[in-house]
């Protein structure tokens, strides 16, 4: 008995003792960033662009060691929101916001294009080696539950030379909301006036047939353990995984494999027609080589900052983003800016101003 | 009578409450539980009208319709919540047909069979299982669970039972059979282990008075069983509970597919799975105040399961008396 008294004794002495341990250690460390006018950022937003922006939040601490800046990826909905609700000091979505939510935000919100992503199509046929190819009606068809075997005459059509199978096709789209299928939805709604009545375009559409699997883990588990099935994921997830994607026929007309290339070639295709707000769909672009389920990501900032210090920080970040950052872009698998979008994402940063002064 | 003795007889009555035995320290210990538990009330309550708070603008616009439409579409503002009760309710039931049986085999197993040097060891895997976080078992299910199930399972379930029209349709390995499958392994060591302590606890002089009586091991069990029921029925509720709000397993492995099918192959999807995708990219005031209705109903939904439940174990306690208090 008295021995395990004894040791209780001793369990709530460690506790006691740790727990000092910590609070000093959290004290002196609090102490030194402290000091010298540090500046410190909250961000919050889109979670397909975020193992970048943590890179850039390591990157450009080490040249800034008295800047703090955090990023969450909570989701596009979510960093709308917190911006809108003025929590963080930049929310980052996939899809630029919409004109309501820009007129119900307390200020003028700019749009900062960072890298471009890409959707692609992905498969498992067994004892298929060749890289399939898909029109866009095809996919449109597919999705829509209308297209149901693989050997039907409308993939066959577009691959020649390869033996499909006389097998069910099963669909596997998203089932959490997500910016990946809002790209793809939005893709799929120019292609098909069917796909934009029935179903339309958003983060969680109502899937006319097939599976939903949980993030781009969930989609390509599914997929890699059932065969004869088809889906679609972000192109960076596919590479490092190495998953078989598809190519698609662009507005061209000419088959696109998905690439870092093609995904900037289809941003440069789509510079001509890019509103002035940098607020632009750019899939199903035109250009030869432009791969058609292309997307911007963006950070975004209100364009009157209050705090002149955390304004002049924040302006100087996305500066360094968009150029020394985008040197971090392809080793992850984003598509960097093409060179005069860059120039006009330079516009909108120049533009934010802190009570009326200019920050850059 | 003066003010000074009302005050003072009002002061003992109140001492009385707090603390028959009149000891200060027990009236502090008193108090301080009776907060404890209060708290786990207030916590409940709040729960509640923080959910109908905000879920006033769904329950506006759909009324008694969001319980019975069948339509979840948040491109076009159209919200109904009965597939995802529909999947919520039918994954645990299946849960539940699966894993009593396997769970009471357990605990017959380790308490009135197995010898020491086995029960310590396995009684002590079937609790690990328990601590196993969720998202490894939806994986698991994903790699391993679904593929067999698509390649053994299912097509012997279609080839035997197809002429019922519970197991027609597509075979994928993903589906509602395998989301009540997944939920039946992680509900198992929850219910075994409270059932086996339940069992533990039926005192030996009722064994020692039924083999008396000449009964055989086999009925000497079942009277076990008879006195331990309202416990066992305790370790079901707490399985069903467990089932009924399980998120991440599930979510891997259901299909995630708003629609009643009557075919258990088919995808479903449950409450907890849908809030759990959907939230974070949920824009738009009508959508989220769905997803928080949906969770009121989760609410609503596991306190009605709980209660028919309370008031079965009720029963078989008054049929019986017998040992071992509901969970």
């Amino acid at each position: 008995m008295s021995v395990s008294k004894r040791s209780v004794q001793l369990v709530a002495w460690l506790v006691v003792l740790i727990f000092t341990f910590v609070s000093l250690a959290c004290n002196g460390g609090g102490a030194g960033t402290g000091a010298g006018g540090s500046v410190s950022l909250q961000g919050a937003g889109a979670t397909f662009p975020n193992p970048l922006y943590q890179k850039w939040l390591s990157e450009y601490g080490k040249l800034h060691p008295n800047m703090k800046i955090d990023y969450q990826s909570i989701g596009s909905g979510g960093g709308i929101k917190q911006l809108k609700e003025q929590t963080v000091d930049f929310g980052a979505s996939d899809a630029p916001m919409k004109d309501e939510d820009l007129k119900s935000a307390p200020g003028e919100i700019v749009h900062v294009p960072t890298v471009l992503g890409a959707v692609v199509i992905t498969y498992n046929l067994e004892g298929i080696s060749q890289t399939l190819r898909f029109s866009p009606e095809v996919i449109a068809d597919i999705f829509l539950g209308k297209i149901k075997k693989w050997n039907d005459p409308k993939i066959a059509a577009d691959n020649a030379g390869v033996t499909l199978p006389a097998k069910d096709i099963t669909v596997v789209h998203r089932s959490d909301g997500s910016g990946t299928s809002a790209v793809f939805t939005d893709y799929l709604s120019k292609v098909s006036s069917e796909w934009k009545e029935k179903v339309g375009t958003g983060t969680s559409p109502s899937w006319p047939t097939g599976l939903g699997g949980k993030g781009n883990e969930g989609v390509t588990g599914q997929i890699k353990s059932t065969p004869d099935t088809i889906g679609y994921i972000e192109l960076a997830y596919a590479v490092q995984n190495k998953l078989p994607v598809a190519q698609i026929k662009n507005a061209s007309g000419s088959f696109v494999t998905p690439s870092i290339d093609t995904v900037t070639a289809a941003a440069s295709a789509s510079a001509a027609n890019t509103p002035e707000d940098l607020r632009v769909s750019i899939t199903n672009a035109a250009g030869a080589q432009a791969y058609p389920i292309s997307s911007y990501t963006y950070i975004l900032v209100y364009k009157n900052q209050k705090d002149a210090a955390k304004g002049k920080a924040l302006v100087d970040f996305l500066w360094w983003g968009i150029h020394d950052g985008e040197n971090f872009a392809k080793e992850l698998q984003y598509a960097p800016l093409p060179a005069d979008i860059v120039k006009r994402a330079e516009a909108k940063i120049s533009s934010v101003t802190a009570n009326g002064a200019a920050l850059r | 009578m003066s003010a000074v003795s009302e005050k003072f007889a009002t002061y003992s009555t109140w001492r009385r409450v707090l603390s028959p035995t009149g000891n200060t320290g027990d009236a502090v210990f008193r108090i301080l539980m009776l907060l404890v538990a209060l708290l786990m009330v207030g916590i409940v309550l709040a729960k509640m009208i923080a959910l109908s708070a905000d879920s006033v603008l769904s329950i506006r616009q759909f009324g008694f319709g969001f319980l019975t439409s069948q339509h979840w579409d948040p491109i076009n503002g159209k919200f109904g919540a009965l597939p995802f009760i529909y999947g919520t309710v039918a994954s645990s039931l299946i849960a539940l047909l699966i894993s009593v049986p396997f769970s009471l085999g357990i605990a017959i197993f380790l308490v009135e069979q197995a010898p020491h040097y086995i029960a310590k060891p396995v009684g002590f895997l079937v609790e690990l299982l328990a601590a196993i976080p969720s998202v490894v078992y939806g994986l698991w299910g994903i790699f391993v669970l679904g593929p067999f199930m698509r390649q053994y399972i299912q097509p012997a379930l279609a080839s035997w039972l197809g002429w019922l029209p519970l197991f027609r349709g597509t075979i994928t390995g993903i589906g509602l059979l395998t989301g009540g499958l997944i939920l039946a392994i992680m509900v198992t060591p929850i219910i075994s282990a409270v059932v086996r302590d339940v069992l533990a606890s039926v005192p030996g002089s009722q064994r020692e008075a039924a083999l008396a009586l000449g009964a055989t091991k086999w009925e000497m069990i079942r009277v076990v069983l008879v006195n331990g029921a309202p416990g066992i029925a305790g370790a079901v509720i707490l399985g069903l509970g467990r089932a009924l709000g399980e998120t991440m397993a599930v979510t891997m492995v259901i299909g995630n597919r708003p629609e009643i099918s009557l075919s258990v192959f088919e995808p479903s999807y449950t409450i907890a799975s849908a809030i759990a995708n959907e939230f974070t990219e949920a824009t738009g005031d009508l959508y989220l105040s769905s997803l928080v209705e949906l969770g009121l109903i989760l609410f609503l939904v596991t306190f009605i399961v709980n209660g028919i439940a309370r008031v079965l174990v009720w029963n078989v306690t008054r049929q019986t008396g017998g040992v071992g208090r509901a969970a």
